[in-house]
């Protein structure tokens, strides 16, 4: 007895939790059953002190949504759009190649699991300061996992996001999110139904490998010289290349009635969850699942996170043709249970009932809404005043400093390490904007992005997340998308600390109300919680994943400038304002707010217009401005492209405020433009009609970045040279 | 005229090739499964990129002993057409139906971006339709491409213009400072001396469509199928 509630603690269930269990049985449970709720009630699977909130998410929007046991998604023509971002955080602080690795292997197997072709991955990624020893250590082990696991896996890594920052010390953000395709008739349910049915186990073999990794790993936070490298998972990428073909093969046959990745808990979650969302039992003998080694026991078994795995139901009778397939692309499948009437997940093994527990109350955790309280901190941080802020004196000075930021500069020595190419899909490559994406033999196209800026989200998280939405619908306004649903990946601190908890209750209330106001469902998503070293929390980063849809992707615009003597124009109001801007933190040391204005009409005015003029075909490039303000938009634009071309900048119009303000200042609601000589009256036009300030900056064209205030010149810097500075940062 | 794609455990631009080769080129296209030996009347073999098997050893170290590769062997020896991408380039060298080695790229690690090239050869089945010199862009993607052989062997390759293409700058420039991986004298790809089977790292099938940014790909494939037209299926 004594020794069970001991398991039970070290496994990281609480002691009311343990009573529940005891309730639930009517006994005392086994080693094995109280392994399967340790797992399943964990945070990382059963969202205990999130779920609640979840309900505040809008699910319906511009287009049908969907929404499935792993992934969601949208319908548009005759498809399904899938989608799904996931964290893997603490794998990959410990060891950062498998851990990265293995992120991507899991939510490619979310996607798959509904029955759709993964088609692109995007990876958000945050780390502690590049001159850091062990961050550095860290990044370039992530680069290396996600290289070497999605290029193998033949879905192109196609975008994401990069920053670097002390709140990242210790504990890194590896947010994944994998979009798939399927026909919207042919859809795969995570369920098992259908007395006599077969379960059916298909992929890699089952190892000792990221045992506890989501109840150990994922719902702790980090403690000083922790060994927790035995909860890592091991990646093979070729075994999933093969279970990917192989399982959508399988799908094609129509025998197979359900599917559901051993991902998170592994055997426990799918066999419960699939059992449970058929309202049938389920009842496995362990001794039949393939194992990588002897002697493992059956808690082992049950929590084991070994990597490349699904779990489907087949229709009886049907099993041996669906085990063929497998067969084939040379992976295990082995018929390891049965579906039954009972409403209970049975395990057997060595001959003896190890666990028998009703599914629903294995897939129902407890609901916890701890106490929350808003942190101390904000009121210090919110308190700038510009009037005390000297103006630089230098402005090239400034430009070649921050150029030198990790935050701003290229992500070319990062994006080139990924296969962003294969599946021939890609449309506007990376390092351009938002990712496009076509589908072949359709005229539409898919755009996405991922977004959020986590010193936003520090300073005023519920600001902070409706501006993460926001910047994510205008990246993909601006080429020409329109915005269609979202996954988030919510990565946070402690939800057992009060100062944590508020944040994350701030920034799901922002991302809920930003998007019911642009009309967007959030279909999917994931919540990672605990991101703590011994020395304090992580900054708020609620990431945002968007996709959206462009109806004639031949009309799809990147960000950056194409030819000499095209006009350059800026969309939106320039403010004097430059709270938590990069700017501020990397020239002034300063992180403070308060944070730029923020208008959700303006957003929405602005969107509205970029997808008429694109789809009219009236504009060149298109790109928010977001980090860096102004000055670094029009520097990307200008160095983005293969041969980097020049800008003429006149910021007169603005010279009553400050120049720095207007240069660095991250407002949003902007967006850069440059169009054809000949279209400057329409787009004019068209952006009054919308109500959307509309400015001539300069033209396309020279050798120089050059940006004058009137006669004077601020900046006027050799483009070759600044494209050599911008993309040797990170190499 | 018939085209097969080989699919090894791994491939993953094998449905890039068949798509191009079937929707874009409008030829009859068949699969080709690593365990057949019946090359189904194909005249000629794609072998695609990928990882086949993995390719946790050497590249391409495994899949030579595959039972299509047995086929292939004998398609050359009958004057099949055989056009290997990328980890088909690594296959063709690890079966010697092409001399040379890929080692791992100069930086250590994978690269893929567009790249110019220098068509070396326009005398090719492969390559009729370029004109001499002809600059095009053509993206790569690989960790082991960097082209080695011993000196003497590349005068011989050299003697016999079997050099196909090579990396170059935007302007035909073939420097150093244009070589994404460090191979010999800015290897791209080579063929065998009766130019039939070709190598190359770079992705034709990647550049063989508008939308994609380029179509300088789609050439190549244009070349081979003009040359079979004219030359009826082409066998000897």
């Amino acid at each position: 007895m004594e020794e069970i509630e001991r398991i039970s603690e070290e496994l990281g269930l609480r002691k009311e939790e343990y009573q529940k269990v005891v309730e639930i049985l009517g006994r005392v449970p086994t080693p094995t059953e109280i392994a399967m709720f340790s797992v399943e009630w964990s945070e990382h699977c059963g969202y205990p002190h999130s779920r609640r909130w979840f309900e505040l998410f809008p699910r319906q929007g511009h287009f049908p949504a969907l929404f499935g046991e792993d992934a969601g998604g949208i319908i548009y023509d005759d498809l399904a759009i899938i989608f799904k971002m996931e964290s893997h955080n603490h794998p990959s602080q410990i060891e950062p190649k498998q851990g990265a690795a293995t992120g991507i292997g899991g939510v490619i197997r979310d996607i798959l699991g509904s029955g759709a072709r993964p088609i692109a991955c995007f990876d958000s990624l945050r780390f502690g300061p590049l001159e850091d020893r062990n961050s550095r250590y860290v990044f370039r082990g992530v680069v290396e996992g996600i290289a070497f696991y999605g290029n193998c896996v033949g879905v192109p890594t196609v975008g994401g996001e990069l920053y670097f920052h002390p709140a990242f010390r210790g504990n890194c953000l590896v947010n994944v999110m994998c979009v798939g395709v399927a026909e919207k008739g042919k859809l795969a349910q995570a369920v098992a139904r259908g007395e006599g049915n077969i379960v059916l186990y298909v992929g890699n073999k089952t190892g000792r490998d990221g045992i506890g990794g989501c109840s150990i790993l994922a719902s702790q936070e980090f403690a000083d010289g922790e060994e927790k490298r035995p909860s890592v998972q091991i990646g093979d990428p070729f075994t999933e290349k093969c279970l990917i073909e192989a399982t959508l093969e399988a799908l094609a046959t129509g025998f197979v009635v359900g599917v559901k990745d051993m991902g998170a808990a592994g055997l426990t979650c799918s066999a419960s969850e699939m059992a449970a969302a058929g309202k049938s039992g389920v009842e496995l003998d362990l001794d039949r699942v393939p194992l990588r080694e002897e002697g493992m026991e059956a808690w082992e078994i049950m929590m084991s996170e070994s990597q490349e795995r699904m779990l489907l139901c087949v229709a009886r009778g049907r099993e041996e043709e669906i085990r063929k397939i497998f067969k084939k692309w040379g992976l295990e499948a082995e018929i390891v249970g049965k579906v039954t009437g009972s409403g209970r997940v049975t395990i057997i093994h060595r001959g003896e009932v190890v666990a028998d527990i009703p599914a629903n109350e294995l897939t129902a955790p407890p609901v916890y809404t701890p106490p929350r309280k808003r942190p101390t901190y904000l009121d210090e941080v919110n308190s700038l005043s510009l009037q005390s802020l000297p103006l630089p004196t230098d402005y090239e000075n400034v430009v070649l400093t921050m150029l030198s930021s990790p935050n701003l500069c290229s992500r070319r020595w990062v994006y080139e390490q990924y296969d962003h190419m294969v599946q021939t899909n890609t449309v506007v490559l990376p390092g351009k904007g938002a990712s496009v994406l076509r589908v072949k033999g359709k005229k539409w196209g898919i755009a996405v992005t991922t977004d959020c800026n986590p010193v936003y989200c520090y300073l005023d998280p519920y600001r902070g997340a409706q501006m993460a939405v926001a910047e994510a619908a205008l990246n993909l306004s601006a080429c020409g998308a329109r915005p269609a649903g979202i996954t988030d990946c919510l990565n946070f601190g402690n939800p057992e600390k009060p100062d944590r908890y508020w944040q994350f209750v701030e920034a799901v209330k922002g991302i809920a109300d930003a998007s019911r106001f642009f009309g967007l469902p959030i279909v999917s998503g994931n919540v990672s919680f605990y991101n703590e070293n011994p020395r304090g929390t992580i900054y708020p980063v609620p990431t945002i994943g968007m996709v959206g849809i462009i109806e004639d992707v031949e009309q799809a615009v990147d960000g950056v400038f194409k030819e000499e003597g095209h006009i350059v124009v800026l969309l939106g109001k320039v403010r004097e304002e430059l709270g938590g801007s990069e700017y501020l933190r990397v020239i002034h040391n300063l992180e403070a707010g308060p944070l730029p204005s923020f208008s959700l009409n303006e957003e929405k005015a602005l969107q509205e217009l970029l997808i008429e003029l694109i789809s009219g075909g009236f504009v060149v490039s298109a790109s928010d401005v977001s980090e860096g303000g102004l000055l670094f938009t029009l520097l990307e634009a200008c160095l983005a492209g293969e041969c980097p071309l020049g800008v003429m900048v006149n910021v007169e119009p603005w010279n009553s405020l400050r120049m720095d303000a207007v240069l660095f200042g991250e407002g949003r609601g902007r967006v850069l433009l440059s169009l054809r000589e000949e279209n400057y009256s329409k787009v004019a036009v068209m952006a009054q009609e919308k109500g959307v300030p509309f400015a001539v900056l300069g033209r396309v064209g020279g050798r120089d970045f050059l940006i004058r205030n009137g006669r004077e010149v601020l900046v006027a810097l050799p483009v070759l040279d600044l494209k050599e500075r911008w993309e040797s940062v990170l190499s | 005229m018939r085209f097969g794609v080989v699919v090894f455990p791994g491939s993953n631009c094998d449905y890039d090739c068949y798509y191009v080769l079937s929707r874009v080129m409008q030829i009859d296209t068949v699969w080709l499964w690593h365990e057949d030996r019946d090359l189904r009347g194909c005249d000629c073999v794609v072998l695609p990129g990928g990882f086949s098997y993995g390719d946790y050893l050497r590249t391409g170290a495994i899949a030579r002993f595959s039972p299509i590769m047995a086929s292939i062997r004998k398609f050359v020896q009958e004057g099949g057409f055989v056009l290997g991408i990328c980890n088909g380039f690594q296959i063709l060298l690890e079966s010697g139906l092409l001399p040379g080695a890929l080692l791992p790229n100069r930086d250590g690690h994978f690269v893929c971006r567009y790249t110019y090239l220098k068509v070396e050869n326009t005398d090719t089945p492969f390559t009729r339709l370029f004109s001499p010199g002809e600059v095009i862009r053509i993206p790569i993607a690989h960790h082991q491409g960097n082209f080695f052989m011993p000196f003497a062997e590349l005068e011989e390759l050299k003697k016999n213009r079997q050099i196909v293409f090579r990396y170059c700058g935007p302007h035909g420039e073939e420097d150093e400072r244009f070589n994404p991986n460090g191979s010999l004298e800015n290897v791209a790809g080579i063929a065998s001396s009766d130019f039939r089977v070709l190598g190359m790292m770079p992705h034709p099938e990647r550049a063989s469509e508008a939308i994609l940014g380029s179509q300088d790909g789609k050439k190549l494939f244009l070349s081979l199928i003009t040359w079979l037209k004219e030359n009826q299926g082409g066998r000897n």
